[in-house]
């Protein structure tokens, strides 16, 4: 795996949000290896600097989309360019979604915020497999109603057959979804612990509330995966930053199972 | 999990059964009205389908919806404590099917079944509490950039 980023090309730009912005990415010359789900690169933005960000669509061949959040100089900077622009890519880093565990179970998809970005490969991919998996269920929370990423497309995943529950902090005039905090939703959906896996991103907040709540009825924690964020710099598991206990994310995550983080995320930052 | 409403769901069905024959199935219309912020809570919920929702009311602004619940969920506490009066006010954002429970009778119920009554109050404390600690974790805005890593 190279560490030097590769020259890629920007081919699209969706505006998923008000800071949230989607980048489809081709490669102009040698392609990263394919990304699965889950699974991130380090996206440079050329005379600013590097982020991890995780793969929010793998479409045919290499075309890649990734979608960032305006939060800092790197970030802003990337999400400021258009068609045709050149960025950098190294990766795919860390491990994605345990997809082939989930196999034969109902599959159970709890997203808040910009936390449904790496979990969108995951929803298509048990979409595109419907007779390998069991149910799906996809949970999702959000700020506000113009907040929630990629709302066309979730239509499209209720008529694919999964439940797609939304959940607001903050309704406008005219929301006619749901309001409330994620982990309400689970009391909307039949969860059948013995035969269900659970895929859970957003806050960390979030994260241990849900890890509670999904244990609460019945899930082992072996069958509820998460994906943390740390600060990632290297990628490859030797610079140390992104180090959480025994753990190195971005080499061993950021996808870890629940039974492995749960007591990690009790432990306060220093 | 079971299907049944939450309240109910570890109920021994006999205890189950006997709050049953206090309940009436009540369908109610979309954009009507369960009870208003301030009103006698003389009874309460279980939601069979459709949603809820609980509001606020705000002078000079439409009511603001605080909350929504949906099948298996439970509306509405305030019928257990005096002085029995609603917190907040409740709509059916679609068409809403129910069981409804008189406040009084389940009182009263609970007053001579004490197993019942415990079980059940115990089971509505859980509800009060998981709400309570719904909303602390919604006032932490936590849906706000903090960091950009990984997306």
């Amino acid at each position: 795996m190279t560490t030097v980023p590769l020259p890629y090309r920007v081919t699209a730009v969706a505006a998923e949000n008000a800071d949230c912005t989607s980048l489809e990415v081709m490669p102009v010359g040698r392609a990263l290896p394919a990304f699965t789900p889950g699974r991130f690169a380090m996206m440079y933005a050329f005379g600013v600097g590097e982020v991890p960000i995780s793969v929010s669509a793998i479409r045919d061949g290499h075309r890649l989309v990734h979608t960032v959040r305006a939060v800092g100089a790197v970030t802003g900077a990337l999400c400021r360019l258009g068609a045709g622009d050149a960025v950098g890519l190294r990766g795919p880093y860390g491990i994605g979604w345990d997809l082939d565990g989930a196999t034969g179970s109902d599959v159970l998809v709890v997203a808040g915020g910009i936390g449904l970005a790496p979990l969108r490969p995951a929803v298509r991919h048990v979409l595109a497999h419907p007779g390998h998996y069991g149910r799906l269920h996809v949970l999702i929370g959000a700020r506000t109603p113009e907040d929630l990423l990629y709302r066309a497309e979730l239509d499209h995943w209720r008529r694919a057959s999964a439940q797609v529950e939304v959940a607001v902090d903050r309704p406008g005039p005219g929301w006619r979804g749901g309001v409330g905090v994620v982990t309400s939703l689970l009391d909307r959906v039949d969860v059948r612990p013995d035969r269900t896996t659970a895929l859970v991103c957003g806050p960390e907040v979030m994260i241990r509330h849900t890890g509670r709540a999904l244990l609460a009825r019945g899930l082992p924690a072996h069958r509820v995966q998460v994906s943390l964020e740390r600060n990632m710099r290297c990628g490859t598991g030797h610079c140390g930053h992104c180090q959480l206990g025994p753990l190195l994310l971005c080499r061993d995550g950021p996808v870890v199972g629940y039974d492995r983080t749960r007591s990690l995320l009790a432990i306060r930052e220093l | 999990m079971t299907g049944w409403p939450l309240l109910l769901d570890t109920l021994p069905a006999v205890q189950r059964d006997r709050l049953f024959t206090l309940a009436d199935e009540r369908d109610f219309p979309a954009d009507s009205t369960l009870f208003d912020e301030g009103g006698v809570a003389d009874r309460f919920w279980l939601i069979r389908s459709g949603e809820v929702a609980l509001d606020v009311y705000v002078p000079g602004r439409p009511p603001q919806v605080v909350e929504t619940l949906g099948p298996r969920q439970q509306v509405g506490w305030s019928w257990i404590f005096p002085p029995y009066r609603w917190h907040l006010g409740a709509r059916a954002l679609g068409p809403v099917r129910t069981w409804e429970f008189p406040a009084a009778e389940v009182r009263e119920l609970c007053m001579a079944d004490t197993d019942l009554g415990y079980e059940l109050m115990l089971r509505c404390a859980a509800l009060i509490a998981e709400r309570l600690q719904a909303t602390r974790l919604r006032l932490l805005d936590l849906y706000t950039p903090r960091g950009s890593v990984p997306s």
